[in-house]
């Protein structure tokens, strides 16, 4: 079976909303998030998606 | 020198002059340069001697001779796998790819013009050598006609209506019209896309249509039109700048969200409406036996 989408990483500031197998960078604040996930989506060729105003992911597609 | 020299000499020359006229590089940008080139007028050159020769040998009562017709055939589904690969293998270096429904409409048309040459050159010369070269002329002209036509396929203008809509956040989602796009989650990116995005909204015609925009290489090749004509705000390594089309499932109407470098709706519309309807997304459920009378589907 091919992978074709996955989360690569995850970018919170509330460190309960996620768990489970992919990194998870926490973070103090709104700026500090976008910093993290704009370098994490230039590194991985990701793109990140907003689900919350607290939770970015980076999904490989 | 036999009184077949000319008819032979004639036929080729016609045959030819078909296949370049056929080869023009337009946007599609292929085949570009003077090799791709030269391989096509070779190919046309064989395309069109095959052609001809078969009319002197049939005269002849050399009927074996139609044999090489099915070498030729053979030799010309050869030049469609050519093509298919050698537009796949570049595919994957493209910002914004062709996909494979555009490349084999490609192909398909590369293959089926050798055709068109050998049928112009066998009438051509068949005319000549039963009448005079006036009447091969004439032949020639009618062929050089039907040609044309079949060069000159639908495009999506006259099955779509297309109209400009500026693409709009609602929270992270980007949307063009109420067609949801994709998520975007950095503010950085969507003050890119807000500068650089445009939104068109195609609505179809009609019943069939609406299966035809809906293939995923239909819709592929408008991003790829756009993308070659109006320049592409994107590199390697952007995967969230990429220009998408997404479907409205209640109507089938497409939202075509594109980053050109050039922001002219006006010329955006007029390369959409220009690009091809591809043979192998056309689809006819009006067609179907079940559909059959009801006029709603029309």
């Amino acid at each position: 079976m091919k992978v074709e989408k996955m989360i690569l990483a995850s970018i919170t500031m509330k460190r309960d909303n996620v768990d489970g197998g992919s990194p998870i960078f926490i973070c103090d604040t709104k700026e500090e998030m976008d910093k993290v996930a704009a370098n994490l989506e230039a590194i991985l060729d990701g793109i990140s998606h907003a689900l919350s105003d607290e939770l970015y992911i980076i999904v490989k597609h | 020198m036999n009184e077949y020299t000319y008819p032979i000499l004639f036929g080729v020359i016609i045959g030819v002059a078909i296949r370049l006229v056929m080869l023009r590089a337009d946007y599609r940008q292929y085949p570009t340069y003077l090799h791709g080139k030269v391989i096509h007028i070779s190919l046309g050159f064989i395309a069109a001697s095959l052609g001809t020769i078969a009319v002197p040998a049939i005269m002849e009562l050399e009927f074996t001779a139609v044999t090489f017709l099915t070498i030729a055939a053979s030799q010309f589904r050869e030049v469609r796998n050519m093509e298919r690969n050698t537009l796949t293998e570049l595919d994957a270096y493209e910002l914004v790819p062709r996909g494979n429904t555009y490349i084999e409409g490609i192909a398909i048309a590369f293959e089926a013009r050798n055709y068109l040459v050998i049928f112009t050159s066998l009438l051509a010369t068949l005319s000549f050598l039963v009448w005079n070269i006036w009447v091969g002329l004439a032949v020639s002209f009618v062929c050089f006609f039907i040609v044309r036509k079949f060069m000159s396929g639908k495009t999506l203008k006259d099955i779509v209506k297309i109209e400009y809509v500026q693409p709009h956040f609602e929270g992270a989602g980007l949307y063009v019209d109420n067609i949801y796009i994709m998520n975007i989650g950095l503010p950085q990116r969507q003050e890119e896309i807000g500068e650089y995005g445009m939104g068109f909204v195609l609505t179809p015609k009609n019943f069939n249509v609406r299966s035809t925009i809906a293939n995923l290489g239909q819709r592929q090749a408008i991003l790829h039109d756009i993308s070659i004509s109006m320049g592409v705000f994107r590199d390697s390594g952007t995967p969230a700048l990429v220009p998408l089309i997404k479907r409205d499932l209640d109507d089938g109407r497409i939202g075509v969200f594109v980053l050109p470098q050039e922001r002219d709706k006006e010329k955006a519309i007029k390369i959409i409406g220009a690009v091809p309807v591809l043979e192998n997304a056309i689809r006819m459920p009006s067609e179907s036996k079940a559909n059959k009378g009801e006029e709603d589907l029309k």
